[in-house]
């Protein structure tokens, strides 16, 4: 199989705690996928798993068929897969746009330092922070801060990117904003998984919806009918 | 010229200006003085390097210091080789035991490597105690010769080797700074987690850096022997040059290499000038003192302090 992403049994436990249970979930190349769940469903446990925080889960992650264990954060990150913090994560001493120059600096090939900078320039003018490139993170808002980390994983042009919530405060029209910057960016081939509570945007952005519940998927399937199934509604109701 | 050339050639003036003041002087406690700082420059950007840059705080500069200075009392044992060469074989020791110990210790996060890092200073100290060949606990005698090649005296070709090693420290901590390197380093520093999400291979640099500080202090170390004629565990592993290169750099401003130099030298020069006037054992007084100070009212040292200040005339 083709799958950019191919997640068999995935588990993780936190002493006593589970996580993550069995989870199994494909992404084909170029592919939009939601993944929706109420707080502390796995969401972000999931993610981290995937991006190699957390070597000790079980299962097997296959990215562009390759397996995936034994692979460092990045390492993972350096074969095209991008992550953002659902709490942004900036790197404080640097300018908005050094930030973004991070991940092209250490791609393989590095890019060279006028190569980088004007591509990171490139990628803040997609996020809409051109502006704010020469200033540091700690004088951004929320929302600018969620951008920066956006435009800081998509830079490497990546073939997979999980958005963990990055729209999560954003206003109605910031939200447009950034779902046109995630379709435009699928629309060069990267495939895209969007973790969000914002169901406007889940619903408008997803070609397939996969739900999480207590660490495991519940349903998957077309938007729609997902979100019409009796077991999603009753979780969403439940919390 | 470029910025590069233009801090190295400006250092090389720097160094070149110094002798010619030390020489008018000429004096032997003007050249042992000026050693002494330098010495502390040289430890202090090299501590900076992994502390300032990469945020690992670093308690085994003794060690790495030591291992240096026993690395030329071995090699002139065994293979009576000139100082230079010991001060490079020094470089590589102290180097390698910063690999070593930053594999071993490296994967450990925040105060658990520097817990880590202050035992190896008590497990150096104790192998060379317990080593005859090496001078054991009663230490060993170098001798010293009368000059050195261009040197007549040998003060000043002492002061003017550890001249270059500072000059060179410093280039080398300027370089890490505009390279890649520095900015994998700074990530480190920032938010590891975030840097490695970022591809930025946090362990290869780390070690990195490790090495490269580890093998500066080394070549500090190494003069040691020759500079004291006499050298014995208590005085090689003291604690005082752990606590004096931290302390000076966080007086100084932890953000590049300007900051441990003025650190550096202002605290080794007022030590010095207590050593003759006070006593020796007002030193770390001193610096105690001085440091509590400036993490009361300057957590940013100098530096700091400097930018402050001019970001207030700006706005004003
Ligand atoms: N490092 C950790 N140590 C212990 N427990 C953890 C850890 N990370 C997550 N958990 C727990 O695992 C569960 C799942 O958390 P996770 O962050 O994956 O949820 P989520 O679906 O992303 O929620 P949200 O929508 O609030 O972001 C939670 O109960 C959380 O407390
Ligand atoms: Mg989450």
């Amino acid at each position: 199989m083709n799958a950019v992403l191919d997640v068999r049994g995935l588990g993780k436990t936190f002493g006593g705690f589970t996580a993550l249970n069995g989870i199994a979930l494909t992404v084909a190349p170029g592919e939009r996928l939601g993944l929706v769940g109420p707080n502390g469903s796995g969401k972000s446990t999931f993610v981290n798993c995937i991006a190699g925080d957390f070597p000790d889960h079980a299962g097997v992650v296959l990215f562009r068929n390759r397996p995936l264990a034994g692979l460092k954060p990045h390492e993972r990150a350096r074969l095209g897969l991008s992550r953002t913090f659902q709490l942004p994560r900036p790197f404080r001493s640097l300018t908005v746009l050094e930030n973004v120059t991070v991940p092209l600096r250490f791609s393989v090939p590095p890019l060279p330092v006028a190569d980088a900078r004007a591509r990171a320039r490139a990628c803040l003018e997609r996020v809409g922070l051109q502006d704010k490139a020469h200033s540091h993170p700690h004088s951004l808002t929320q929302v600018d801060l969620r951008k920066l980390e956006l435009a800081r994983a998509l830079a490497p042009e990546p073939a997979l990117l999980i958005a963990d919530e990055v729209m999560a405060g954003l206003s109605h029209s910031e939200v447009d904003q950034i779902l046109d910057l995630l379709f435009a960016l699928n629309g060069d081939g990267t495939a895209v998984i969007m973790i969000e509570h914002v169901m406007r945007a889940i619903t408008a952005f997803s070609q397939r919806l996969a739900v999480f519940v207590a660490g495991r998927k519940i349903v998957e399937g077309d938007p729609q009918t997902v979100l019409a199934t009796p077991e999603v509604e009753a979780a969403y109701l439940g919390t | 010229m470029s910025r590069p050339l233009r801090l190295n050639v400006g250092l090389a003036a720097a160094g070149v200006a110094l002798i010619l003041i030390l020489r008018l002087i000429d004096n032997d406690y003007a050249w042992y003085t000026g050693y002494v700082i330098l010495q502390y420059v040289l430890l202090a950007v090299a501590w900076n390097i992994l502390a300032g840059y990469s945020g690992y705080v670093n308690f085994g500069t003794a060690a790495f210091f030591a291992a240096g200075a026993y690395t030329t009392i071995l090699l002139t044992k065994a293979l009576n080789l000139d100082l230079l060469v010991c001060v490079l074989a020094a470089g590589l020791v102290s180097g390698a035991l910063g690999l070593g110990m930053g594999w071993l210790t490296l994967r450990l996060r925040g105060v658990y490597f520097s817990i880590a890092t202050l035992s190896l200073a008590v497990v150096l100290q104790t192998l060379v105690v317990n080593w005859p060949y090496a001078g054991g606990s009663s230490g060993a005698y170098t001798m010293r010769p009368q000059g050195y090649a261009v040197f007549g005296n040998y003060s000043e070709f002492l002061f003017v080797l550890m001249l270059v090693l500072a000059l060179g420290g410093i280039a080398v901590a300027a370089g890490i700074e505009r390279s890649r390197l520095g900015l994998g380093l700074a990530t480190i520093r920032d938010d590891e987690r975030a840097a490695a999400a970022a591809g930025v291979p946090t362990l290869r640099l780390k070690l990195i850096a490790t090495a490269i500080s580890g093998g500066m202090m080394g070549m500090a170390g190494a003069p040691l022997p020759y500079y004291a004629s006499y050298l014995n565990p208590e005085a090689a592993f003291s604690l005082t040059h752990t606590i004096n290169a931290m302390a000076m750099t966080l007086i100084g401003g932890t953000q590049g290499w300007v900051g441990p130099v003025i650190g550096a030298t202002l605290l080794s020069t007022l030590q010095q000038g207590a050593t003759v006037t006070i006593s020796s054992a007002g030193n770390l007084l001193i610096v105690g003192g001085v440091l509590i100070l400036f993490v009361m009212l300057a957590p940013k040292g100098i530096l700091g302090l400097i930018r402050a200040w001019r970001g207030r005339g700006d706005t004003a």
